[in-house]
């Protein structure tokens, strides 16, 4: 048996519906027997009857009352269709999820799913990554699960945390990653997971450009080099100490995030390891993003502005050759 | 309005007989918020409060119709104006002086200001200024009431003409109507948005139109009236504790302050000053106990002493209490600690 990162997902909050009553579902079209865009809901309206709750078109209300939902006891997760409709909820999700528990003392339990990244022929509108705007936000927490495992227990426990939390999954990863069987427990939101070591180079990354990363370290191996993979695993908190743990290992320091390069998570990982590691660092740090444009629909373009295995293998080998 | 306001005095017999039977203590809470807000105005202009200072001025008598008609396990989300309506609601004067004078023993410790105070956990919302936005966070704080078993409750949630032309109201009503969630909100017609006049805010014909399209009940109002802000916005209340659609009460004023103290409203022009709605609500109270022979000139003075020496107790205490420190504030902004990203 094996299960993908969407059914990952789907499990997730079918336990979620089972074990606590307080959790609800609401987006559009997560009801029914419709199950979401992505199918990440499907069965669940039925199976748990009044709590997968289909909503207008509305980001902003639909926020707005997990907002009030949540103020009052209950554990909601807000489906997002696409993670690029997020903006026109992102007045609800900074300014009032975001500032409640600093204002009022009183914490906002939320979950925000932000089906993210892009893949072929999807367009400006229905590819985006916005990890570094939430991050930058203060009150949130951003989660940017890269593997089936993460993507089933961080949901978990992106429910169960009191405070408003994003949760990035890549829509890629959907159906492209699958695993044996689900876990019964993971690694704590906050800390980085080495997915592969290595003593050459480091390369920081997150979500779908995990993968990439990975499949580049495998390239650089066969030249010999040995690159350190490091799995973020969550943008914010960010696990700046098993970056530098990393660097200290290796000397070199390539940061990989599919968002747009302009304050992305990229550049504060850079930022920070600057600041505290200066002395660990053989060559100036280095990053890659997708470009600043935004995002192409004819995949010969798309291809070519996201960071893909060939822009991550030229900038590492340029980094290891300093 | 007015026929409203027959029909109750009408319907009772006994003397003195009151345009509604809440009217008194109404008048005290308006009373109350203005006297407070006088106070404020002149700290403000004494340079004793930092920040803005955002009255209620002319809108008393809609803000207390409804802070009143709540009991304590209802939702209400206040704005701008609603000094009489927290207050009817029961939320402490001196909740109002501290977060004014920047007590760090307010309910914002000094995190927040002014209007942005609230209390959640007594179920007065803490209205972001981002006008429209806590429309849907009503809907959503009554929608957990619901899924969690509760019975009876309902929310009144405050806009302006202003906050009405923005999407998230929009939103937010078409999601109330949608859940079917028992809801009041009262939209109070101030005539003004800052400094822009109605025509520059909206194009139909009346406001209260609106309800229908969103699936609400629709109601109007003269603001300035108590007796028909009490039984317009109580009998709404009512409805909804009741089980009807959501309704939506629309009321006209004219806000007889500037936006904020800030702003001396030389644009408000003399025309609309001379309207029915320009009226101050308090002095049309007052002039209506005292016509009506309610309560003789001497309660009325004791009242007012009253509600000075609360207003003064509550300022001098704010004024005792020690601020904010920036070296000893707890920089933090989410409730999990183990998750606070830390930069050092
Ligand atoms: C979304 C949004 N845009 C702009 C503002 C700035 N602003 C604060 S109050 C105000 C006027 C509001 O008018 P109205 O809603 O009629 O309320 P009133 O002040 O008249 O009581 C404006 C423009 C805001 N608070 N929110």
């Amino acid at each position: 048996m094996s299960i993908t990162y969407l059914e990952a997902i789907r499990e997730a909050q079918a336990k979620l519906l089972r074990d606590n009553e307080d959790v609800f579902i609401y987006g559009q079209d997560v009801g029914g027997t419709f199950g979401g865009a992505f199918k990440a809901t499907k069965g669940l309206a039925k199976e748990f009857p009044g709590r997968v709750l289909n909503t207008p078109i509305s980001e902003d209300a639909m926020v707005g009352t997990a907002i009030g939902a949540a103020m009052h006891g209950m554990r909601p997760i807000v489906e997002m269709q696409f993670a690029d409709f997020s903006s026109t909820a992102l007045n609800q999700i900074l300014n009032n999820a975001g500032t409640h528990y600093w204002r009022t003392d009183v914490p906002i339990p939320i979950t925000v799913r932000l089906p993210s990244g892009g893949t072929k022929g999807s367009g400006p509108f229905h590819s985006q990554s916005m990890e570094s705007i939430y991050a930058h936000y203060p009150g949130l927490i951003v989660m940017t699960p890269a593997t089936v495992e993460d993507a089933y227990t961080m949901l978990i426990e992106a429910v169960a945390i009191d405070d408003p939390v994003i949760y990035c999954e890549h829509k890629y990863l959907y159906y492209h990653l699958k695993a044996e069987k689900l876990p019964t427990e993971g690694l704590p939101t906050g800390k980085a997971r080495i997915a592969r070591e290595g003593r050459d180079l480091t390369v920081a990354t997150y979500s779908a450009m995990l993968h990439e990363a990975l499949a580049v370290a495998e390239q650089l191996a066969s030249e010999g080099f040995e690159t350190e993979v490091v799995d973020l695993r969550s943008v914010k908190p960010l696990d700046t100490n098993t970056v530098l743990a990393s660097v200290a290992r290796t000397g070199r320091l390539l940061c990989v995030g599919e968002s747009f390069p302009w304050g992305s998570a990229t550049a504060e990982i850079i930022a920070r390891v600057t600041a505290e590691g200066f002395h660990l660092l053989d060559a100036a740090p280095q990053r890659l993003n997708a470009k600043d444009t935004p995002i192409p629909y004819h995949p010969n373009l798309w291809s070519a502005h996201r960071p893909n295995t060939k822009e991550i293998a030229r900038k590492a080998r340029a980094l290891l050759r300093e | 309005m007015l026929q409203t306001a027959q029909r109750t005095a009408k319907s009772k017999t006994k003397k003195p007989a009151l345009p509604h039977e809440r009217f008194l203590e109404a008048f005290r809470w308006m009373l109350l918020a203005r006297t407070l807000e006088e106070k404020l105005v002149s700290l403000y202009r004494g340079g004793l409060i930092t920040g803005g200072v955002y009255i209620g001025k002319g809108q008393e008598a809609v803000s207390v119709a409804c802070g009143l008609f709540l009991q304590k396990n209802d939702i209400f989300a206040p704005l701008i104006r609603d000094q009489a309506g927290r207050a009817a609601f029961g939320e402490p004067l001196i909740d109002v002086t501290r977060t004014y004078l920047g007590s760090r023993q307010g309910p914002m410790r000094g995190r927040d200001g002014n209007i942005h105070r609230g209390h959640p956990r007594k179920n007065e919302l803490a209205m972001i200024s981002h006008l429209g936005a806590m429309i849907s966070v009503t809907v959503g704080a009554l929608m957990a009431k619901r899924f969690r078993g509760e019975k009876g409750f309902i929310g009144l949630s405050c806009i302006g003409e202003g906050g009405m032309q923005t999407g998230s109201f929009h939103e937010g009503m078409n999601i109330a109507a949608v859940e079917q969630v028992p809801l009041v909100v009262v939209a109070t017609n101030n005539h003004y948005a800052y400094s822009t006049p109605n025509e520059r805010e909206f194009a139909c014909h009346d406001l209260v139109d609106r309800a229908i399209g969103y699936g609400f009940e629709g109601y109007s109002l003269d603001g300035t009236d108590l007796a028909a802000c009490l039984d317009v916005i109580g009998s709404a209340v009512k409805r909804a504790r009741a089980g009807r659609p959501p309704q939506l009460v629309v009321a006209s004023v004219l806000r007889l302050s500037g936006h904020g103290e800030h702003d001396d409203a030389s644009y408000v022009t003399d025309e609309i000053k001379r309207e029915p709605f320009a009226r101050d609500c308090l002095k049309v109270t007052e002039q209506t106990i005292v016509d009506l022979k309610l309560v003789d000139s001497e309660t009325l003075a004791g009242w007012r002493r009253h509600a000075a020496a609360q207003v003064d107790e509550a300022i001098s205490t704010a004024q005792k209490e020690a601020p904010p420190e920036g070296d000893k504030e707890d920089w933090c902004a989410i409730s999990t600690r183990s998750l606070v990203d830390s930069l050092e």
